[in-house]
Parts: structure tokens; sequence; C-alpha cells
């Protein structure tokens, strides 16, 4: 039988993605581990046992020591790692959040993310998602969760220039996303980078 | 598109909203003790007014909460958006908001 190797959803696009100009920079990120938290009450006890403020402001996230915690819900929060594997990252964080009557559930296979940089990337997003992406009101730390194009995505900003963003995504459509963004980023693209 | 203000996200497009149907509708007290009747009317019958109308609705494509609103069935306008633990507004506190021009 043949070996199985494990590949990333969007590694047919890295061709593609390499010959956007840098105003609209695509690259597919690495996986993460992933834990989606389900927490009622969020204190400085939830704080002490996560090592981490939990982001208690709608749409928004915060860096963490390796990774990010980015609200979901007024209950829900997910966190990433890229150092820990995911079991380490869900036994931890359950260990934490299970005396305060909370859950945890490794959801790493869920999502993968797409990092979106350059200055005309916030018009590209524009094209497909309604919500107001100025840096003015979305810049580094807020995030949202969309439909862009047809797809549900949870969009972060990086940057308070508006010019560097994730786009997390479920794996099954992310090759759905890539081939949406490559359509709409034609458009911002130099006509003599079309022809290489 | 019409936006619908979710009092978790703000204003957010109509598609990612689904429509959840009439609110306040309480479960009965002694449900056993219904007659089919009763339980018919519990299940089944749910006012249609004209005007103003307090719906359920849930933010499917954002934080997926269920909330409240007060719509207007006959402009489609929504008067007021309110978490599910929060009481339903009355008429003068609506009429006051829409004078006010602080409804959504």
């Amino acid at each position: 039988m043949a070996e199985l190797l494990r590949t990333h959803p969007l590694q047919a696009w890295a061709g593609a993605f390499e010959r956007l100009p840098d105003t609209v920079r695509l690259t597919a990120e690495p996986y993460v581990a992933m834990v989606d938290v389900r927490l009622s009450a969020v204190g400085a006890e939830a704080s002490a046992a996560l090592g981490l403020d939990l982001p208690t402001a709608a749409n928004t996230w915060v860096p963490t020591d390796d990774g990010r915690a980015v609200w979901l819900g007024p209950d829900e929060w997910l966190l990433t790692s890229t150092t820990e594997a995911p079991e380490e990252l869900e036994a931890r964080v359950r260990a934490a959040v299970l005396p305060l009557g909370g859950s945890a559930a490794d959801v790493s296979a869920q999502r993968i993310g797409l990092r979106l940089t350059g200055a005309r990337v916030r018009d590209v997003l524009a094209t497909g998602c309604s919500i107001d992406l100025h840096p003015r009101v979305f810049g580094r730390g807020r995030s949202a969760q969309t439909t862009l194009g047809q797809a549900g995505v949870v969009l972060l900003s990086l940057s308070d220039g508006g010019d560097d963003h994730v786009v997390l995504v479920r794996s099954s459509f992310a090759g759905y996303l890539a081939d949406w963004l490559l359509d709409a980023a034609l458009e911002f693209t130099p006509t003599t980078a079309r022809q290489e | 598109m019409q936006l619908i203000p979710c009092p978790w996200c703000g204003p957010r497009e109509e598609a990612e909203f689904s429509y959840g149907g009439q609110a306040h509708v309480p479960y009965p007290d002694s449900p056993a003790e219904l007659s089919d009747e009763e339980w018919a009317h519990y299940v089944f019958f749910r006012a249609n007014p004209k005007g103003r109308f307090a719906e359920r609705w849930n933010h499917g494509a954002g934080c997926r909460r269920w909330f409240n609103a007060i719509r207007d069935t006959a402009t489609y306008r929504f008067e007021r958006v309110y978490r599910l633990d929060d009481p339903k507004p009355g008429v003068t506190e609506l009429a006051r908001s829409r004078e006010e021009g602080t409804a959504p």
C-alpha cells in the first residue's frame, strides 16, 4: 500500500500564490494546534489557570506566548499554539478550565490559516465581505466571524495599517477560498505580472 | 442587503442570520397535563401581527448566538435587538428610542 503523506490542503495552490504581486500576498500558514474553549465565567481564576487573559470584548483577539486567543462568542474562545502538539494543548487547557466548569476540545483539524499581506488585501477582502475593514475600526487585535465569498471564516487583523490579515477557514473550504481569493486578487494584479 | 445589528457582533448582513419565530413563548408549566388541543396551541399557534413583533434570531455565520429582536413586519425595520436574558422592551421605551434616534 502506498504511504499516505500528510499534505497541506493548499499545497497545490502554492505556485499560484507565488505569482501574486507584493501588494496582494497570500501565504498558507502551517498547521497550528487549536483548541475550542467553552467557559461561562471569565475571571482572575481562569486567567491564572490558563496563564493568559481571555479577551472578553466581542470580536477581538489577543496574542499569547506562542499563539493567539480569539473571541468566538460570549462563552467561547479559540486558543492556538505554534509550539505545542494538539493533544498537549487540549490536555493542558482542559485541565485548566475543567475545575471552573468549562470544557476544551481539540479542533486543530477544523481550520487552516491563510495570511494576507500587502497594501491591497483590504480591497480584495472587501470584494466578498461586508464588514468595515478600515484600520480605524479593524486595527490590530480585532477579529470577525463572517462570510468571505460563500465560506464562513474567522478574520484576524494583525496590523494597524490594514495590510496584514489572517483568514481562518475550514480545511474543506480552503481550496474554494484560495480560488476565490486568487480571482478577487486578479483585479489588483498588474497586467505584466499576469502574463508570467 | 439589509444589515441586522447582532447584539454581540454589530451590524452584519442578513444572510448571516436565521429566523427563529416568535419570542417569549413560555414553555407550559405542566406539559403532561395539557390536552392535545392545548399542546397544539403551544407548538403551532403563533401571533402574526402587522407591525412590531418580538422575534428570535440566530447569528449563524458569526457568534452563533440567539438573540431577540423587535422587528416591524410591515417595514422590516429592526427597532431593537436585545439579549435573551434581557426583558422585552415596552412600547413607550421603543417609541422613546425612535424619537431620540437611538434605535438601530
